[in-house]
Parts: structure tokens; sequence; C-alpha cells
């Protein structure tokens, strides 16, 4: 296919037709250009996530693709249908729409609710066909929904809710399947089973497409993602492919931080907080095992210079400090902290303002980063365990790590933020006259402020 | 119980209401004459149709009074009752009766489309102006006394027809109406037009008092013309509205899932609204402004049936023919006669701020 962003994970090369067919659509609403010559082929029997920031035009092309808005410019195919030249009837055999889950202010049956899926399949006069009956109950059951049958829909829960208005969807019997945010406003196992659910309707044939805040949830459960940035195809594709660092530098224009999730084995994006650039200041971080990451991206998006180590090659916190492009100090994998890397380590210790040791498990192999750490002025310890947890290395371990204690501040992991801030301070006022100090406290002022969870999902 | 089952028994049983209802009110007034005697006039006179298989609906009116010719004609039912009697309940109160529960039905009906419409329990049939031009279009017949065709009704229903298709035309943009807009355009229309009927009240002069009378919403001097009219006029709209139920309940989704569930949005609020509106100034144009008919009933009904449509349309028109027939023997029978108007306001605001304390106040 010569189309740019055409989505396909079948490589069937007899599949010519696609579901869904954009090509060049604009549309515009009151005067402002929402969609922006969009070109978008999404084939039959996938699961594709729309992302992107808010107002990049997601809900306004769910709305071009089930026939609710007209095209400026540019035509939609479903099923090979131009959904604009149908009759809305014969438009919602093709494209079922689930709507985001808003405060409904009639209370109709959750039964009578779903049996309005029902509504383009029947004439004016038609009675109720068994047909009818089947679809609903087996829409029904399909999402869990039937015990619900008599209650009032305005009585369920949003999750349920969500459940009854996806039963509608599927009552309707239409190849393709459009969702408005089915995760939003939901918790957490609801977005799971909504999107396990959509899943489960993929695998059977129907081609979904939905509008997804959730950038991992994305990742995790669509066959495709197409990424929208001010009403244009910014990427579309595999979900590795999309969310990548700089696309979402340039959609969302954030920083974030695009790894493997360790148990799903998905994209998981990560993003940090903006970088102020008013911290500054050298820290060396002590971690292993991703104990240091978190401090790493905390510390780097605040804005300070970073070394770290030292770490074994391949360790979680290696890969997060040369992200944060910091200044790093390894060993080979599995082998200890030899002599050597000591050295290099306290070099570095030295020339930090502040050292950082994260709640890292110490052994025989790293007990050498504490011995170096001891160098430090000005030195903060993580606890989220106590040591004792966490000591593998024995008594020489506890003496050390004693030593370390004695002139140490301990934080939990949110103060370290607005710690480090507070002894970077010090450290200048140390060997600084009084002009350095104006600038210190500034950055103090400013170091307090973004202290929140770095590792929060982007949402 | 499906809901044709629900629909069916709901129709019967308020038609059985409404009978009675009737029967009870057409008894009621300076000659108090007992239901019984009722039913066996009405019965009597029920053989009309039976007993003149054509024709007979035509001579009803041009004759003006009913004990006609017809009533010798093969009639299931031969009861001697008081001639006295006959004449009080047929040609006295009956028309009265029937054009309140036509008036009733007609407004009921068009309240609950336009509260499913505008997807808002407040809405009721004059939202968009049709009460206000009908009011307008009847005081300025009576106070400039103009001649029109058709006379006071014609002038009254033109101008609420009129009126709404203006206020539609003012509210929709690129063939979409908002039903947001189309709420404040109604607004605006009926404050001009209230302008216009304060101005056209100073000119009215001697016409004053039947001016007023008018625009309370009067049944008085009610004539088997007017109960023919309605009866005419009614049925195919309201059979239009009833076969739109199911869309209507569609539509309570909300426009953009209506439109997904294949509803042609804009075309059948286009029919919903037009043909309410001629609903609504058939009512108005015979009977004046009567108020919160169309309000309190259809909320009252939603209440007991539920949101269905299909149940509430023909449920709460039933209801709303015995609302008005109840609301205007009360008019009647005070120590003076006052406009029906009056009394369904009377009732039907301190019930309405009963639903808004209990209800409205607790929904966020």
């Amino acid at each position: 296919m010569s189309d740019p962003f055409a989505i396909s994970t079948s490589e069937e090369p007899f599949e010519t037709k696609p579901a869904i067919s954009l090509d060049d659509v604009a549309v515009s609403l009151g005067g402002h250009t929402i969609l922006d010559g969009l070109s978008v082929d999404v084939d039959s029997g996938t699961f594709v996530g729309l992302i992107g920031p808010n107002g990049a035009g997601k809900t306004t092309l769910l709305r071009t693709l089930n026939g609710a808005l007209s095209p400026d410019q540019g035509t939609v195919h479903v099923a090979g249908e131009d959904i604009h030249t149908l009759s809305s009837k014969a438009a919602s055999r093709l494209v079922a729409t689930v709507p985001q889950t808003t405060q409904v202010s009639f209370d109709f049956p959750v039964r009578e609710v779903v049996r309005m899926g029902r509504t383009p399949h029947r004439g004016r006069f038609d009675g109720w066909s068994d047909a009818d009956e089947q679809a609903v109950d087996a829409a029904m059951e399909r999402t869990t929904v039937t015990d619900l049958a008599e209650r009032s829909v305005t009585e369920v829960s949003g999750g349920e809710r969500q459940r009854v208005l996806i039963a509608r969807a599927i009552a309707q019997e239409t190849p393709v399947l459009l969702l408005d945010e089915p995760t939003a406003s939901l918790d957490i196992n609801h977005q799971v089973r909504t999107l396990e659910l959509v899943s489960d309707l993929v695998g059977d044939g129907t081609t979904a497409v939905a509008a997804i805040h959730d950038l991992n949830l994305a990742a995790h459960y669509c066959d495709a993602l197409v990424l929208l940035s001010e009403g244009r195809v910014l990427a579309a594709g595999d979900p590795t492919a999309v969310l990548t660092e700089s696309n979402l530098k340039s959609a969302f224009d954030a920083e974030a931080v695009v790894s493997r999730h360790p148990v799903t084995g998905s994209v998981y994006v990560t993003a940090l907080p903006t970088p102020s650039d008013d911290a500054s200041g050298h820290v060396h971080v002590v971690g292993g095992g991703g104990t240091g990451a978190r401090a790493l991206h905390v510390l780097s998006a605040a804005g300070y210079a970073l070394s770290a180590g030292a770490l074994n090659e391949g360790d979680t916190d290696a890969e997060a400090a040369r992200r944060v492009g910091a200044d790093l100090v390894t060993v080979p994998p599995y082998a200890p902290v030899d002599d050597a890397a000591q050295a290099a380590v306290e070099s570095r210790v030295e020339a930090a303002d502040v050292t950082v040791v994260a709640d890292v498990e110490i052994g025989d192999g790293n007990l050498a980063n504490l011995e170096a750490a001891l160098a430090a002025e000005y030195l903060v310890l993580v606890e989220e365990r106590s040591f004792s947890e966490r000591n593998y290395a024995g008594d020489d371990g506890r003496a050390v790590y004693e030593r370390l204690k004695a002139r140490a501040r301990v934080v939990e992991p949110g103060e370290l933020l607005s710690v480090v801030g507070e002894l970077a301070c010090e450290s200048f006022g140390d060997s600084a006259d009084s002009e350095v100090e104006v600038s210190a406290t500034e950055s103090k002022d400013s170091t307090t402020k973004p202290s929140g969870p770095a590792q929060s999902n982007q949402s | 119980m499906n809901v044709r089952t629900r629909a069916t028994t709901w129709a019967l049983g308020l038609s059985v209401l409404l009978a009675f209802v009737v029967v009870v009110s057409a008894g009621i007034g300076h000659v108090s004459i007992p239901p019984r005697t009722v039913a066996r006039i009405l019965l009597d006179a029920l053989s009309v149709p039976v007993g003149v298989s054509f024709g007979g609906g035509i001579s009803v009116p041009l004759v003006g009074t009913v004990p006609t010719p017809s009533l010798s004609l093969a009639s299931p039912f031969d009861f001697s009752v008081p001639d006295t009697a006959r004449i009080i309940v047929l040609s006295v109160r009956l028309p009265r009766i029937l054009l309140a529960s036509l008036v009733g039905f007609a407004l009921a009906t068009a309240g609950v489309v336009m509260q499913g419409f505008f997807r808002n329990p407040m809405a009721d049939p004059s939202i968009i102006g049709v009460s206000s031009g009908a009011a307008v279009g009847a005081v300025a017949t009576i106070a400039l006394s103009l001649s029109v065709p058709f006379g006071l009704h014609g002038a009254a229903f033109a101008s609420a027809v009129i009126t709404a298709f203006v206020v539609y035309l003012l509210a929709t943009e690129n063939g979409r109406t908002p039903v947001a807009t189309l709420l404040l355009a109604g607004v605006a229309v009926q404050t001009f037009l209230g302008a216009v009927i304060s101005f056209l009240l100073l000119q009215a002069g001697e016409s004053l008092r039947q001016v007023v009378f008018w625009l309370m919403g009067h049944l008085a001097g009610a004539t088997w013309d007017e109960v023919t009219l309605l009866a005419l006029v009614l049925p195919i709209p309201v059979g239009i509205l009833l076969a739109y139920a199911r869309d209507l309940n569609v539509l309570l989704l909300g426009e953009d899932d209506a439109q997904s569930l294949g509803i042609e949005v804009e075309r059948t609020k286009r029919l919903l609204l037009a043909t309410a509106s001629v609903v609504t100034a058939a009512a108005v144009s015979v009977s004046g402004v009567i108020g919160f008919v169309g309000l309190v009933v259809p909320h009252m009904l939603r209440l007991v049936v539920g949101p269905d449509h299909r149940v509430l349309l023909p449920a709460s028109a039933l209801a709303g023919a015995s609302f008005l027939v109840v609301t205007d023997t009360i008019a009647r029978n005070g120590a003076a006669e006052i406009p029906v108007g009056v009394v369904t306001a009377a009732l039907g605001a301190p019930f309405f701020l009963y639903l808004l304390r209990t209800r409205e106040v607790h929904s966020p």
C-alpha cells in the first residue's frame, strides 16, 4: 500500500479491502480546523488505539467515522461504503459507537437500553423479532450485565454502565466498533475488564477503534496505534513504532521515558516532570537493581547533573542512568565492584555536591560503593526498608552503613528532591560568597515544587 | 410485561378513568344530574354514529344541538330520561367537557414530546412560542376587530404555527438545530410577543375583558363545532407522534447516541417539532392559553409509568384529558365562573414546586 499510515497486522496479500479507510479527511468545526488531511487505513479484525493530546481531534475523528460529522474534504469508507452517503440507519448497521459514559438522566431499565441497539435493524412498524431478542441476550451475556437487566441504568455503577453501553453496541451487530475513551473514569479493574472485552470482540473479527487516554493501556491492548497531533497523524502502526520518546515529545510536549514493562512486556511510557533549569549542582547516586532509577529520573528532571555507580552492565539502574545522561561507572555483569571502580566512584562522590544512596540491597559485591560514599560531604540515604532487610554483607555492611547514617539525612522517597535541594544549597553556601547565596535560595524554592511522584503513569 | 401490553393496559385503564370523569363531570353543575342518568343519556347518544352510517358526523355540528332525529334511530339503548336533563347534558355540558378532554389530550401529548425532545422535564408545549403566537393572533383579532378567514380560531392557529416556524428558523444554522439554541430563541420570541400582547391590550378598549378572558384560557361557550374541529385535526399528528415514540426514546440518550443508533436526528427533530407545534396550536387556538397541563401531566405520568414513550405518550394524553375535564369542572362550579387556566395553574404550580423540591433538588 502506498499510504504511509496503513495499519496492517496481517501479512495476507489478498486482504486488500480495509475495514476503515480515511482518505485526506478534513473537518472543521465552528471555523476551526480540527482534522487536517487525515489518511488512515484500518484492517479488519484489528484493535486500533487513537492517542494524542487533548484537542488533537480524537473525538472528532470518531464522530467523523460514525457519520455524525461530515468532512469538508476527503472520504471515509467503512466496509467499502462511503459512510457519509449512507442513511443514518444504514451507517448504524456498519458502525456502532460506545460513547463516553456520562451522567444519564433517564431511568430506562438496562435491558431497554441494550434493546435500543437494535434500532437500526428495525423498521418503524416492525415488531420485536426473535433475532432481535437473541442479539440482545447475547450482548448482555457477553458483557455480563444480564443480572442487571431490570435495574435502572441510572442506578448501576459507572463500570456497569460502561458495559451496558458496550452491550448496546454489540447488539447493533456491526463490523466496526468505535469507543470514545472507554476507560476514562473507570477504576483500574474495570479499565482492564473493558479493554479485555474489546480485545475479545476483535478476536472474533470485529474491528475496533478506541480513543484512549492512557498510553500504557493503549500500548498493551491495541494491535496498532494512531498518534494524532493538531489534527494530523503524527505516527501510526505498531505501538513500539508509535510510542517513541521523540513522538511523545512532539505530540504531547512532554518529557517521557519509553521502556518495556517488566511484567507485561508491552511498551511502557513514564512521564517525567518538565525539567526546571533552576536546580543546579552535581548529585551522585548509588543504586542498583532498579532502586536508583527513580532518584535518577527525579533529579534529572529537576535539572541536576548526575553521576551514578558503580553498577553492573545491564542493571536496570545502569539503563536509567544512561537514559538521563548520567556519568556512569560500570563493572561487567555479575562482577563485584573492584578497586579501580571504587576509586572512580570515590572521585565522583568527592566532586558531587550531594551523594544519594538509594534503598539498595548491599552484598559483598557492592559494599565498595558504600565505602566510596563515605567520601561525601553531603549525604542522603533513601530508606524504604530497614537496612537489615537488605543487608547481605553481614557485620561489615552494617558497620559501613552505620557510619554513613551517622552523617546522612535519611529520607523517604517522596522527600528526596526537596532534601537534595536543601543540601545542594548548603554545599553552595560553603564555598561561595553572598552573591551565589541569592541564586542558591532561589534554587531552594524551586526545587521544593516538583516533589510529586515522578513515576506516575502518563494519563 | 412487555411494552405493548403495558401500553395497552395503561391506555385502557386511563380510558375508563376518562369515561368515568366525563360522566361524573356531566352530572355536576347548576342542575345536579345523577351519574346513572348521565350514563343513560350518553349511551342513548352513542347510538348516533351507530344509527347513521355516514353523514352523522357532519350533521351534528351543523345542527348545533344534538337531540336530533338520529336519536330515534334504532338504538341499542332507549332509556326514558327527562328531556331537560338530556338537553343540559348533550347541548350544554358535553361539548365543553369533550373540548376540555381533547385540549387536555393535545397539550399533554405535546408536553411529553417537548420534554423528550428537549431532554428536559421543565419543557412544556409552549416552550417554542406556540402559545404566545396563538395569543397574538387571537388578541389582535379581538382587539383590532380584524376579520380573518376561519375567524378567531384560524387567526390563533396560523399565528401559532408561524411563530413556531420562525423560532425554528432563528435557531437553525447549517441544517442543525441545537436544542439549547431553540430553547433560548423560544424564550426570546415569547418575551417579544409578550410585549406585543401588552401593547395590543392597551389598544383593546371595550374588548379588553374578552381579550383577558381568552388569554387566561377558557372552555366556556364551547361548541360542537370546536369539538369536531379538534377531533378532526388531532388524529393525524397524534398518530405520527405515537409512531415516533421509539425514536423519542432513543433521542433521550442524546443526539450523538441517537445518530449512532440510526436515527436521522435533524430530520426527526424537525418532524417532532412541527407535529407537536400543530397539536399545541390546535388546542390553544380553541381554548386560549391553558398552562401547566402540558408540563405537569407528563411529569406526573413519567413518575408512574416510567420514561418509555411508547407507554408514556398514550398514558399522558389520556391522563391529560381527564385532568383538564376535572379542572374545568372545578372552574365552572365555583362561586363565579373562572377561566380554567387559572385552576390548572393554581393546581399545577404547587405540584410543580413539590416535584422541584422532592426530585430535582436531589439530582445534581
